[in-house]
């Protein structure tokens, strides 16, 4: 369809933008940068700040003027207020700059401004724009309405002292994750973000998938620090301390050093691990390349074998957690295979050391995640102490690995690179794309595709269906005359419409339209994780994912059942038999089960 | 005002938004009254039953084909819950907050669909503009604004109520001819026109027309309707601090400039009026208005300033005072207030000493007595008990 284009002008210049553009982006097309503080890409804009007011012209009322165009003294708001034909707009003027910066010196002086030990310090919007303005002292008396800090949860921190009220978390939780833990309670200056009916964030429908956390502004929701217990493990000469990269935090982790969003980091970030201290350094693909195993052979039994279906990812905490609490009616249909990490601190504290003759009482796991979410799987049930000991002991994320690296002055940029260990260090292409929305479905296809027919690939290595950004992507795979419907979808709000299918086709009595569905929690997938570095658009998470197809590209083996750390982990440990497969290890180690979760935990 | 019209004529409501749905071709009406007004409620209830019972409301009315049906939605009181963007979030059940405009309700409202909002006052000039028709109602006012204006007269006027006037009516003659002018003798100082936002108008314009244009020329707004009369009484700068302790307690918390803005302009009154206020305080009170006025989403916030800004304008000798002199010329601001014995005249009665609730008051019988300002909570025993006229204040 023809996008129907409309012309203004801004401090002058012309513009060309199609219908239904901001006149905060049409200014950006006329290279003109109106300053912004609640607004983000992601989100609808909800106009609470206050910051992007700008001028119109219009045809003076003075009839002695005639029709001149006089600057209004009323102010639009940029982000919210739509361009149209014929407008004028002045961005800036000696007035518009004033309100500006009162509106800003307002925020200030209702703000702790502790930067100096804020995790955001460096990362900060409010601290940005500061400075862009210029403001080297606040005139009114400040005034900080405290409030205790939510740390109810192991994943993220909600300090509501430096909360600036943009609303943005509330329309991520809500809006984009259909999860609906935060809100706006109470009103006026008493206003604050916070979980509904007074709960704190552990009692309340909170996932932990971090979201709100990576759009936040400021230093109000932010990941929980754990690194102090890394530094403390590295330091204790007992323990043997493993560590393992989750396939995200290899396109991200530059970011924090002035990188390129997408630069893939890989070598770099081994060796920092080393440096840090680390005994060993494994990759989580390895175990993506596992899970492939494991969650491949679980859906070929179902799917031939009349098992439930369709077959649902579970490589996501965050999504587990929802669909514990929001779908308990699709738990049968969950695969029963842990998410990547967890199989693979499984077998840091099973495996490795059966293979290195140590004790594994001793070995310390860390796990470096792009999620939040993370942090909690790793205590949510007796499943994640399959080896007796909790299988992995700390999960850090990019955002927190970012400073232990600077804390340790260690010269990321120049590092050269190194290799993981081995045993459960070596990835094939297929485990590295477990970082992006459809990776996974990809990576089982290719695998299933050789089980199913005995071939040594399949036609086409790239599955390109199952790319891109749209929120739910459907296909149909033919392998060989058997059709496989598959469904992906990302980012939270947009898996219920999947869900609701399947609902649909259970009441119809039909054969559920879908025999096996990926989902992923956050916008993107992995690169888009609510542990990766701060405000993440989708330019960035655009160039997030050519990093990790990148990565694919390279790998001389581009499917997982090819990897021969993973053939060797079967032969010599696990019978050779995967979970699905009766394997009894594998069984134990790899799988898990779900419950159904209130969704609120009120007195509980 | 609006209340006593739906208690006293809400057919008149229900009629104009019947001839409202019938012009834009909707099919559905609802009324957003706050559940704090019983009788309103029940008088409406009582009569879209009788608008029923004629046929005058629900399918195919009067044989015309047209069907249209009415609704009543209770609001919690929340004042901004009257902004119309705040209003349509609270019908359909969400938080009262307002939204950006465009896209206007009447673009997209209820429930994403195009919405007409009037006030009640508006609607009951439409079926009498019907029956009377156009040119009458246009012969009624100015020549920009027609029709006419309810007010709700009160303050210190010998006569207070709810008036109607024809739009153009000056101040004068509605303080001074329907209000009976001032109460008790005292001076005309000043007018508050609007509500809670509105703007403070000072005796110079007391034969300003009354129209949308010339009050808005003044800093001040029609608003709600509401008319505040006072004399030299009252003081300024408490009345513009009363204004603003309600809108902050009032404003939704959304944006910025009103949620901290309002806030600090309160402090700032609260500062002058207990005599610790500096100049500078003025400058910072300025920019925060402005701020307020400008970058504000919604009426509350843009106009929550007007009582601040009105008083700067036109009263700043006052603010002054307060600063430099730590003087309140009306005698409200109590904090500024001293109570003061004139040793000429005082007797050495004690009785001050004893009706003293705090013993402030010291001195010797048959001496001169003083009060020790440092207690004094300024309640006014002392004066108000002298039998030789002995003490003062000021
Ligand atoms: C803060 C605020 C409070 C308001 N309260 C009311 C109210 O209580 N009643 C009312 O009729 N209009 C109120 N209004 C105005 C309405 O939003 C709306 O503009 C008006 O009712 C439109 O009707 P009219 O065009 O017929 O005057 C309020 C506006 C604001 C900004
Ligand atoms: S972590 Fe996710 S689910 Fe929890 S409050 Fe933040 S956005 Fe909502
Ligand atoms: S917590 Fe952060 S994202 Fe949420 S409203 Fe406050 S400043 Fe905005
Ligand atoms: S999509 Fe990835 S980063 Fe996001 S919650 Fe799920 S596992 Fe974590
Ligand atoms: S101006 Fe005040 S009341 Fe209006 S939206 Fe903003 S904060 Fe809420
Ligand atoms: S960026 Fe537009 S109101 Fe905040």
């Amino acid at each position: 369809m023809e996008q129907e284009m409309i012309t203004l002008e801004i401090n002058g210049k012309t513009v060309e933008v199609p219908k239904g553009t901001s006149i905060l982006d049409a200014a950006k097309a006329a290279h003109i940068k109106i300053p912004t503080l609640c607004y983000h890409p992601d989100l609808k804009a909800g106009a609470s700040c206050g910051i992007c007011v700008v001028r119109q012209l219009v045809p003076s009322r003075n009839p002695a003027d005639n029709g001149k165009l006089v600057p209004s003294p009323k102010l639009l708001r940029a982000c919210c207020t739509e361009a149209t034909q014929g407008m004028h707009i002045l961005t800036h003027d000696p007035d518009i700059v004033q309100v500006r910066k009162t509106v800003l010196e307002l925020i200030l002086a209702n703000h702790p401004s502790d930067c100096l030990q804020c995790p955001r310090s460096g990362s900060c919007e409010l601290q940005a724009i500061a400075a862009d303005f210029g403001i080297r002292e606040v005139p009114f008396p400040r005034e900080v309405i405290h409030r205790d800090v939510d740390n109810s949860t192991p994943s993220i921190v909600l300090n509501s002292d430096k909360c600036i009220k943009c609303g943005r978390c509330a329309e991520v939780c809500q809006q984009m994750q259909n999860v609906w833990a935060l809100e706006f309670i109470g009103r006026g200056e008493k206003t604050v973000m916070a979980p509904a009916a007074g709960v704190k964030l552990a009692e309340s429908p909170c996932i932990k998938c971090g979201q709100c956390s990576a759009h936040c502004p400021v230093g109000a929701i932010y990941e929980n620090d754990e690194t102090s217990k890394v530094w403390d493990a590295l330091r204790d000469p007992e323990k043997i301390c493993l560590v393992q990269i989750a396939p995200a935090v290899r396109v991200a982790l530059g970011e924090a050093f002035g990188m390129k969003p997408g630069s893939l980091t890989t070598g770099k970030i081994y060796a920092a691990l080393r440096m840090l201290g680390f005994d060993k350094v494994f990759d989580t693909n390895f175990s993506a390349d596992v899970t492939i195993m494991e969650e491949g052979t679980e859906f070929i039994k179902r799917f031939t074998e009349g098992g439930k279906l369709p077959l649902l990812t579970s490589c996501c905490p965050a999504w587990t957690d929802w669909m514990e609490k929001y779908a308990p009616d699709f738990t049968e249909n969950f695969s029963t295979a842990k998410s990547p990490q967890q199989m693979l601190s499984a077998l840091a504290k099973s495996y490795w050391p059966a293979m290195n003759n140590v004790d594994p009482a001793k070995i310390h796991v860390t796990s470096i995640m792009p999620c939040t979410a993370k942090k909690h799987e790793i205590i949510r049930d007796e499943n994640m102490k399959s080896t007796g000991y909790q299988d992995t002991d700390v999960v850090l994320t990019t955002r927190e690995l970012a400073r232990m690296i600077k804390a340790a002055g260690i010269d990321f940029n120049d590092l050269p690179e190194e290799e993981a260990d081995k045993l459960l260090g070596t990835y094939t292409g297929a485990g590295t794309i477990f970082g992006v929305t459809g990776g996974v479905m990809e990576a089982a296809l290719r695998t299933a595709y050789c089980l199913i027919t005995g071939e040594a690939k399949p036609p086409s290595i790239d599955f390109n269906e199952v790319r891109g950004m749209d929120g739910v992507k459907t296909a149909t795979i033919d392998i060989k005359g058997t059709k496989v419907n598959i469904a992906v979808a990302h980012q939270m709000g947009n898996v219920e419409k999947v869900l609701n299918q399947i609902r649909e086709d259970r009441k119809n009595g039909v054969k559920p339209r879908y025999d096996f569905i990926e989902v992923m929690a956050c916008r993107g997938g992995c690169i888009g994780g609510g542990g990766q570095p701060c405000l993440a658009t989708d330019e960035v998470r655009a160039l997030r994912t050519k990093g990790i197809y990148t990565d694919d590209e390279k790998s001389v083996l581009r499917m997982s059942h090819e990897n021969p750390e993973v053939q060797a982990l079967y032969r010599d440990y696990l019978d050779g038999k995967t979970g699905a497969q009766g394997g009894e290890k594998a069984h134990h180690l790899l799988h898990t089960n779900y419950k159904q979760l209130d969704v609120y935990k009120f007195g509980k | 005002m609006d209340r006593s019209t739906l208690e006293g004529d809400p057919h008149s409501i229900l009629e104009a938004m019947t001839i409202a749905g019938y012009a834009i071709g909707a099919s559905k009406g609802f009324i957003y009254i706050r559940a704090e007004y019983p009788l309103a409620i029940h008088r409406l209830q009582v009569a879209i039953g009788q608008a029923h019972d004629l046929g005058l409301l629900g399918d195919d009315i009067l044989g015309s084909g047209f069907s249209f049906d009415i609704e009543l939605r209770f609001g919690a009181g929340a004042f901004v819950c009257g902004e119309e963007t705040a209003l349509l979030q609270s019908i359909e059940g969400n938080r009262g907050m307002p939204k950006p405009r465009p896209p206007f309700p009447a673009v997209k409202g209820l429930w994403g669909r195009p919405t007409v909002i009037n006030n009640v006052e508006t609607l009951a000039n439409v079926p009498v503009i019907i029956n009377k028709g156009a040119d009458w109602f246009n012969k009624i006012g100015t020549a920009t604004t027609k029709g006419t204006k309810v007010f709700a007269l009160t303050g210190k006027v010998n006569n207070s109520g709810l008036i109607e006037v024809p739009m153009g009516t000056t101040l004068r003659e509605i303080i001074f001819d329907i209000g009976g002018g001032i109460r008790g003798g005292h001076q005309f100082k000043a007018a508050q026109t609007g509500g809670p936002s509105g703007g403070i108008i000072p005796p110079q314009f007391l034969d300003t027309p009354i129209d949308y244009e010339s009050l808005a020329k003044i800093g001040s707004i029609m608003g709600s309707g509401g008319l505040i009369v006072m004399d030299e009484t009252d003081c300024v700068v408490d009345v513009a601090k009363f204004y603003l302790d309600f809108t902050v307690d009032e404003s939704c918390g959304k944006c910025a400039p009103c949620r901290i803005g309002g806030r600090k302009l309160l402090n700032y009154l609260t500062k002058i009026t207990d005599g610790r206020g500096t100049l500078d305080d003025i400058k910072q009170m300025e920019a925060i208005s402005d701020a307020m006025c400008k970058a504000s989403l919604c009426g509350l916030g843009q106009t929550a300033s007007n009582p601040v800004k009105s008083t700067l304008k036109y009263f700043m000798d006052e603010y002054l005072e307060h600063i430099n002199d730590k003087k309140c010329r009306a005698g409200k601001c109590s904090k500024l207030i001293q109570y003061k014995i004139d040793p000429a005249k005082c007797k050495g009665c004690t009785l001050c000493a004893r009706k003293c609730p705090v013993n402030a008051i010291a001195g010797a019988v048959k001496q001169p007595h003083t009060i020790d300002q440092t207690k004094c909570i300024k309640c006014g025993q002392c004066e108000a008990n002298c039998k030789f006229g002995a003490i003062s204040h000021g």
